[in-house]
C-alpha cells in the first residue's frame, strides 16, 4: 500500500511539473522577441522546467526575509512539532520553524555554492587559458600539479583540508573552490588548446599581439560557450559537495540555516515515517536537476546536430 | 545497349537533409541509368550531393538524411521498398562500397584479411579458406607488395595508398555487380593516386563490374568512366559519354569547369634587384625529427615562387621558418639582405608587418567571433596607427580591393560568408599590413575550382598593384602552372630542383620532378593508359610509396 | 609485445610516482597549518602538558622531511602511527576491520552497478533518440542530480519503513555472507543507483561516438547484421572507452561510500574518516585519505593498462 501511495504522488508531481513547465515555456516565449524567443519556444519541456525552477529559487533567495514567516534562528516552539497552520512544516530539533529555515536555506546554501563556483571558475579558467596560450614549462608545471591534485578524490581531499583548517564558511569556500578549480582548469585548458591551434591565433601572434590581447580578445570569445555550460555542471557538483559536507556536519555550521545540515539534524524523523527531513534534501535535488536540464539543453544546442 | 542490360535505374531521386528542425533538399529529382559493366562518373563540387546519391544507389541514407522521393531499381529490386533484411543481403554481396578515407573505414581492431573475408563468408559466397586464397590472389592482381603477408597486418601498419587498394580488393571480394567508389583518391598524394587509379581500373575491367565513380576531379574521372554526369547543388547539369563530354561540353557550367584550367598569368620580366626574402642553407627539425635539410631559395619582388611537394615534403615547414614560428637549427632567413631574428617574438613590428600570411583553411584563419571590421582593421590599426574615421575608410578601401561591397560586408561575421569570400577576407587582412611579401599556404586547395580561379586572379592583380612578392605553397601542379614565375620542388625536406617556370616544365627533369609532373592527371581519357605504358618501358618507379 | 610491457611498466612507474606525490601532499598539508599544530589540534583551552605531549608524540621538533620519511617508512610497513583522539591506539588497528567492510560494500555496489549500467548504456545508445532513450536519459540526469543522502533516505523511507530491509547496516561479528548481503543491501543499492546513472550516460556517449565512425558505416554497407556490427566491429574498439568509464565511476563510488556509510551507520572507513575529521584526529584522516587515494590511482592505472592492451595500434607496430 505504502509503495502505491508513493507512486501515486510521484505521478501527480510529474503531471504538475509537466503542466507548469509547459505553461512557463508559453509565457516565456510570449514575453520575449527575436533570437531568444525562438530559442525559448523550441526549448524542450525539461529545459523550461529547469529555467522555471531556477527562477523560483532566485526569487526565494532574494526575498527570503519577506517570504519567511519567522526569523532564521528563532526558537518558536517545542522540538519536532508536526505541520500546522502556524508552523507550516512543523519545527526542527531545536524548535525552530522548519519552513522559515527552508526559505533562508535557499539563500545560504545556494549563495555559498554559487560564490564557491565563481571562485573556482576564476582560478581554473584564468590558469587554464594561460597554460594553453603560453604553453611550455608553465603549461607542463600546472598540468602535472593538477594531475596529482586530481589523483585524490575530491570529497576525501576536502575532508583532509577541512580537518587541518577547521570548518568555517570561508575555509569551506576556499577549500572547495581550490579543489574544484582543478576540474575547471582541465576543461579551460583543453578548450583553450583547441582554439590556440587555430590559424587565426597564429596570425595574431605573428602580428605581434601581446598575451593579454590574445587571451581576452581572440581566445575568450571562442571559449565562453563551453565554459558557461561547464559553469552549470560545476555548480551542481559544488552544490552537491557542500551539501554532502554539511550533511556530514563538516560544512556550513549551525545555527546558519542550510539544507544539508537540516537533513542531518532532523534525520531521526524519517525512521518514524515523517517526510519533513526529506524536504531540504529534495530542495537540493530539485535545483540540481533543474540546472542539469538547462545545461543539457545548452550542450545539445551547442553541439548542433552532431547527434 | 538494350534495356535488358540495365543494372541500376534511378528515377526522380529526391533526398533531404535535416537542418535544425527542418528538412532541406539536397538532391532534387536526379535520374540515373547504369548498364552492366559500365562505369559512370559523378562529378560535382562540394555540396553537389554526389556522395549522397552514391549511397542512395545502395538504398542507404546517412543519419540526418532521408530519401524523400523517386525510385531506385537495382536489377529488378525496388531498393526503396526493400526490407532491411533484403538490403542487407545485397550490401557487400551485389553492391559494394569503397569509401574516401580507407584509413578511417577499415576497423582498427581487425586485420585486413579478417575484414576481407567477412563479406564472402557471412554472405555465404565462399568458405573462409577459399576467401583467404582469393584475397591473396586479388592482392596480387592489384599489385600490393607482399600479397601473402599483407592480409595479416592491421590497418595502421599499411600506408594510405595500399589501404585504398586493399579496400578496393575487399569491395570485389563477393564479385559484386556494382561498386560505388566515393572519392577514393581525394586524400592521396598525386604520385600515390596513380597506383590506386590504375588498380581500380584494372580490376573493374577484369571482372566486368559496373561502377559509379564519384569525384570532384574531372581529369581523374576522364580516366575511369565511360560516361560522365555533372551535378550542381543537387541538380543534374548534363550527361554524356566521356570523350564526347571532354570534346564538346554543352552546358555553360561544364564549360566553366574546363576553363578554370586555362587560366595562366603572363610571363613576368626576369627579376631585377635584390630578393625580398632569401633562405640560406636552412635546416630545421621538430624535436629530434629533421624536417628541412639545407634548403636555399630567393623570392624577388613582383614574382611568385611556387614551392611544390607532396605531404611531408617540408614545404609548410619552410613557411614556418620564414615567419619565425619554427627557428631553424642551421642557416638563416634574410629580409632585403638583413638577417631576420629566428624567433618571431624577437622580430620588430616592422619586420612582422612586412611578411604576411594567407592560410589554407579560411574557416580556421578568421576568428569566428570577430566581425570583418575588426579582422581587417586590427593590422591597419596596429601597424599604421589608423583610428576612427581613417580606419573605417581604410577597411572600406580594402574590401573594395578584394571585390566585396563594403556596406554589405563590413559588419558581418565570418560565418555569414561563403568559402571564397572568407578567403578574400584573409587576403584583405594580409594586405591591411601593407607588406612586401606574402606567404600563400595552399590558399586554393580547400576551394571549388571556379572559386579558386577567382582567388588566383585576384592575387595576381594585387601583386601587380602593390609590388608584392609571393611564396605559393601548393601540392597542385595545375596551380603552379597558372601562377608561378619560379618553382621550387621539394621532397623529404630537401630541394630537389629549382628554377624559372618555363625551364622547370620543360625536360630534362630530375627523376622526382619527372615523377611528380607525369603523375598529374590530364583531361585526356587515354592519359593513364599511355602513362602506365611509358612507365613500364622506362622502368620508372611505380610511385613514391615505399 | 616487449614494447607493450615497457609501456605498462611505464604506467605503473607513473602510478607509483603519483602515489608518492599524493603522500607528500597528504602529509605536507598539515604543515600549511598556521601556528602550532599541537595547539591547533587541542584548542585554546589545552594545558601546556598535553600540548607538549602531542609535540613529543609527533616529533614536531624534528625537520619536516625527517618526519615525512619516518611516516612514509611506517606506512609502507602498514604502520600509520597512533591515533590522537584515542590516545595510544595504533591507527592501523582502527582501520583494518573497517577496510574490509568498505571494500565489501564497494564491490557489492560495483557488482550490481557495472553490468546494469553497461547494458543500459549500450541499449540506450542503440535506440538513441527513441522514447526509451529520452526517458532513460532524463531519469539518469535526475538521479545524478540527487545528493546521495537523499537517495539513501528515500530508500529507507520506502523499503526500510515497510520492513523489507534494515535501515541500520550494523555488521554483527561472525555474520555469514547471506546475512551480510542482506544487511548491506540498502547502502549498496543507494550507491548502485547513483553510480549507474553516471556510468550509463558515459557509456552511451562513448558508444555513440564510436558508432559514428566510418568503419561502422563500412560494416553496415558490407551487409553485416546489426548484432554483428555491434559485437564484432564496435565492441573491440569500445573496450578502452568503457574501461575508462568504469574506472571513473568506481573511483566516484569511493567518494560516495563516505556519505552512504554515515546514513546507514555502516562500520566502514568513510564513517571513521568523518568521525576523525570532527575530532581532528589527523593521523587517522591522513591514513584513510591515503588509502582512498591509492584505490583511486590504482583504478585509473588499471583502466589505462586495459586500454593499452585492447589497442592493436599500440600492440602491433613496425
Amino acid at each position: 500500500m505504502g509503495t502505491l501511495i508513493v507512486l501515486f504522488w510521484i505521478a501527480v508531481a510529474l503531471g504538475v511539473a509537466i503542466a507548469a513547465a509547459w505553461g512557463f515555456r508559453a509565457l516565456a516565449a510570449a514575453l520575449t522577441r527575436g533570437e531568444l524567443h525562438r530559442a525559448l519556444r523550441d526549448a524542450p519541456l525539461t529545459a523550461s522546467f529547469g529555467m522555471m525552477v531556477i527562477l523560483i529559487y532566485l526569487v526565494i533567495a532574494l526575498l527570503a526575509p519577506v517570504i519567511a514567516p519567522f526569523p532564521e534562528r528563532m526558537v518558536v516552539g517545542s522540538q519536532f512539532m508536526p505541520w500546522s497552520s502556524v508552523n507550516w512544516l512543523g519545527t526542527d530539533a531545536l524548535g525552530r520553524d522548519m519552513f522559515s529555515r527552508m526559505v533562508y536555506g535557499t539563500r545560504n546554501t545556494v549563495g555559498i555554492a554559487f560564490a564557491t563556483t565563481l571562485l573556482a571558475f576564476l582560478i581554473g579558467s584564468v590558469l587554464g587559458l594561460l597554460a594553453a596560450t603560453v604553453g611550455g614549462l608553465l603549461d607542463q608545471g600546472l598540468s602535472r600539479l593538477v594531475d596529482v591534485l586530481m589523483a585524490i578524490p575530491s570529497l576525501i581531499f576536502a575532508l583532509l583540508l577541512l580537518t587541518i583548517f577547521g570548518t568555517s564558511i570561508l575555509t569551506l569556500i576556499l577549500v572547495i573552490a581550490v579543489i574544484d578549480s582543478t576540474r575547471v582548469f582541465r576543461l579551460a585548458r583543453a578548450v583553450g588548446e583547441g582554439v590556440v591551434v587555430m590559424d587565426y591565433i597564429e596570425a595574431a601572434r605573428l602580428r605581434g599581439e601581446g598575451l593579454v590581447y590574445l587571451i581576452t580578445r581572440e581566445i575568450l570569445p571562442n571559449v565562453t560557450a563551453p565554459l558557461v555550460a561547464e559553469f552549470g555542471l560545476r555548480f551542481c557538483f559544488v552544490f552537491l559537495s557542500i551539501s554532502a559536507l554539511s550533511f556530514l556536519g563538516l560544512g556550513i555550521q549551525p545555527p546558519t540555516a542550510d539544507w544539508g545540515s537540516m537533513v542531518r539534524e532532523n534525520a531521526t524523523l524519517i525512521t518514524f515515517g515523517d517526510v519533513t527531513p526529506l524536504l531540504p534534501a529534495g530542495a537540493i535535488a530539485l535545483l540540481t536537476v533543474a540546472v542539469n536540464f538547462v545545461v543539457d539543453w545548452q550542450l545539445y544546442r551547442a553541439s548542433g546536430l552532431k547527434e | 545497349m538494350s534495356t535488358q542490360d540495365v543494372l541500376l535505374s534511378i528515377r526522380d531521386l529526391k533526398i533531404e537533409g535535416k537542418s535544425g528542425d527542418d528538412w532541406l533538399p539536397i538532391v532534387n529529382g536526379v535520374d540515373l541509368t547504369l548498364h552492366r559493366g559500365e562505369v559512370l562518373g559523378l562529378i560535382g563540387e562540394s555540396g553537389a550531393g554526389k556522395s549522397t546519391i552514391g549511397l542512395a544507389a545502395m538504398g542507404f541514407a546517412r543519419d540526418g538524411c532521408r530519401i524523400s522521393g523517386g525510385t531506385i531499381d537495382f536489377d529488378g529490386i525496388d531498393l526503396r521498398r526493400a526490407s532491411r533484411e533484403q538490403l542487407r543481403r545485397l550490401h557487400g554481396k551485389r553492391i559494394a562500397y569503397v569509401a574516401q578515407s580507407a584509413a578511417a573505414s577499415f576497423n582498427p581492431a581487425h586485420r585486413l584479411m579478417e575484414q576481407y573475408c567477412e563479406a564472402p563468408v557471412r554472405h555465404g559466397v565462399m568458405s573462409r579458406s577459399e576467401a583467404e586464397r582469393d584475397a591473396v590472389d586479388l592482392y596480387r592482381k592489384i599489385r600490393l607488395p607482399d600479397p601473402e603477408g599483407i592480409g595479416f597486418r592491421y590497418p595502421h601498419q599499411v600506408s594510405g595508398g595500399q589501404l585504398q587498394r586493399a579496400m578496393t580488393a575487399m569491395a570485389m571480394s563477393c564479385r559484386p555487380d556494382l561498386i560505388i567508389f566515393d572519392e577514393p583518391t581525394t586524400a592521396l598524394d598525386v604520385t600515390t593516386q596513380i597506383e590506386v587509379l590504375a588498380a581500380i581500373r584494372d580490376i573493374v575491367e577484369q571482372f566486368g563490374t559496373a561502377a559509379i565513380y564519384i569525384t570532384h576531379d574531372l581529369a581523374v574521372v576522364a580516366q575511369m568512366a565511360d560516361r560522365i554526369k555533372i551535378l550542381l547543388r543537387g541538380d543534374e547539369i548534363e550527361e554524356a559519354d566521356t570523350r564526347e563530354m571532354l570534346a564538346a561540353p554543352k552546358h555553360d557550367y561544364t564549360r566553366s569547369l574546363w576553363a578554370v584550367r586555362a587560366f595562366q598569368r603572363p610571363e613576368q620580366p626576369a627579376p631585377k634587384g635584390a630578393p625580398v626574402v632569401s633562405l640560406r642553407n636552412v635546416s630545421a627539425s621538430y624535436g629530434k625529427v629533421p624536417v628541412l635539410d639545407n634548403i636555399s631559395f630567393d623570392i624577388h619582388p613582383r614574382r611568385t615562387v611556387a614551392v611544390v611537394g607532396e605531404s611531408g615534403s617540408g614545404k609548410s615547414t619552410a613557411a614556418r621558418v620564414i615567419t619565425g614560428l619554427l627557428p631553424p637549427t642551421r642557416g638563416e632567413v634574410l629580409f632585403e639582405g638583413d638577417a631576420l631574428p629566428p624567433d618571431y617574438r624577437k622580430r620588430t613590428r616592422e619586420q612582422l608587418r612586412n611578411a604576411q600570411m594567407i592560410y589554407q583553411m579560411a574557416d580556421t584563419a578568421l576568428n569566428p567571433k570577430l566581425p570583418i571590421r575588426r579582422i581587417i582593421g586590427r593590422p591597419a590599426q596596429m601597424y599604421l596607427g589608423l583610428n576612427g574615421r581613417a580606419l573605417t575608410e581604410r577597411i572600406r578601401e580594402l574590401l573594395h580591393l578584394i571585390e566585396l561591397e563594403p556596406d554589405e560586408y563590413i559588419d558581418r561575421l565570418p560565418s555569414e560568408l561563403s568559402g571564397g569570400q572568407k578567403q578574400r577576407i584573409g587576403i584583405a587582412r594580409a594586405l591591411a599590413a601593407e607588406p612586401r611579401f606574402i606567404i600563400c599556404d595552399e590558399v586554393t586547395s580547400a576551394l571549388d575550382q571556379i572559386v579558386a580561379e577567382g582567388i588566383l586572379r585576384l592575387l595576381d592583380r594585387l601583386q601587380g598593384a602593390f609590388d608584392l612578392a609571393y611564396m605559393f605553397i601548393t601540392h597542385d601542379l595545375a596551380t603552379v602552372r597558372a601562377i608561378a614565375d619560379d618553382v621550387v620542388v621539394m621532397q623529404k625536406g630537401r630541394v630537389v630542383e629549382q628554377g624559372p617556370k618555363p625551364e622547370m616544365f620543360a625536360p630534362p627533369h630530375e627523376p622526382y620532378t619527372e615523377l611528380l609532373l607525369s603523375s598529374v592527371p590530364e583531361m585526356d581519357p587515354d592519359w593513364l593508359s599511355r602513362l602506365l605504358e611509358e612507365r613500364r618501358h622506362k622502368d620508372l618507379p611505380q610511385g613514391a610509396e615505399k | 609485445m616487449a614494447r607493450v610491457w615497457r609501456m605498462i611498466a611505464q604506467r605503473l612507474a607513473f602510478g607509483v610516482v603519483t602515489l608518492f606525490v599524493v603522500s607528500i601532499i597528504i602529509f605536507g598539508a598539515t604543515e600549511l597549518l598556521p601556528g602550532d599544530f599541537a595547539q591547533a589540534v587541542l584548542g585554546q583551552a589545552a594545558t601546556a602538558e598535553s600540548v607538549a605531549a602531542i609535540r613529543r608524540e609527533l616529533n614536531l621538533d624534528l625537520p619536516v622531511y625527517i618526519r615525512y620519511f619516518d611516516w612514509l617508512g611506517g606506512v609502507v610497513q602498514g604502520d600509520f602511527g597512533t591515533s590522537l583522539a584515542q590516545r595510544g591506539r595504533p591507527v592501523s588497528d582502527m582501520i583494518l576491520s573497517r577496510l574490509g567492510n568498505t571494500f565489501f560494500l564497494a564491490i557489492y555496489a560495483a557488482a550490481m552497478a557495472v553490468p546494469l549500467a553497461l547494458t543500459l548504456g549500450i541499449l540506450v545508445a542503440l535506440w538513441r533518440n527513441s522514447l526509451f532513450d529520452r526517458i532513460a536519459n532524463s531519469t539518469a540526469l535526475s538521479a545524478i542530480s540527487f545528493p546521495e543522502f537523499f537517495v539513501a533516505y528515500i530508500l529507507i523511507f520506502v523499503l526500510a519503513q515497510a520492513g523489507y530491509f534494515p535501515s541500520m547496516a550494523r555488521m554483527p561479528a561472525g555474520a555469514d555472507l547471506g546475512e551480510k548481503l542482506y544487511r548491506a543491501f540498502l547502502p549498496a543499492l543507494t550507491l548502485t543507483l547513483v553510480v549507474t546513472a553516471h556510468m550509463m550516460r558515459m557509456t552511451r556517449a562513448a558508444i555513440i561516438n564510436l558508432l559514428s565512425s566510418p568503419y561502422i558505416e563500412m560494416a553496415r554497407l558490407k551487409g553485416m547484421r546489426p548484432s554483428r556490427v555491434i559485437v564484432h566491429h564496435a565492441l573491440p574498439n569500445a573496450i578502452a572507452p568503457i574501461a575508462n568509464v568504469v574506472a571513473i565511476n568506481l573511483a566516484y563510488l569511493i567518494t560516495g561510500v563516505v556519505v552512504v556509510e554515515v546514513v546507514f551507520v555502516y562500520p566502514g572507513l568513510g564513517q571513521l574518516m568523518v568521525d576523525s575529521v570532527s575530532r581532528r584526529d589527523i593521523p587517522v584522516v591522513q591514513a584513510i585519505a591515503l588509502i582512498f587515494a591509492a584505490a583511486y590511482v590504482l583504478l585509473n592505472l588499471l583502466a589505462d593498462v586495459i586500454s593499452t592492451l585492447s589497442n592493436p595500434r599500440l600492440l602491433y607496430r613496425d
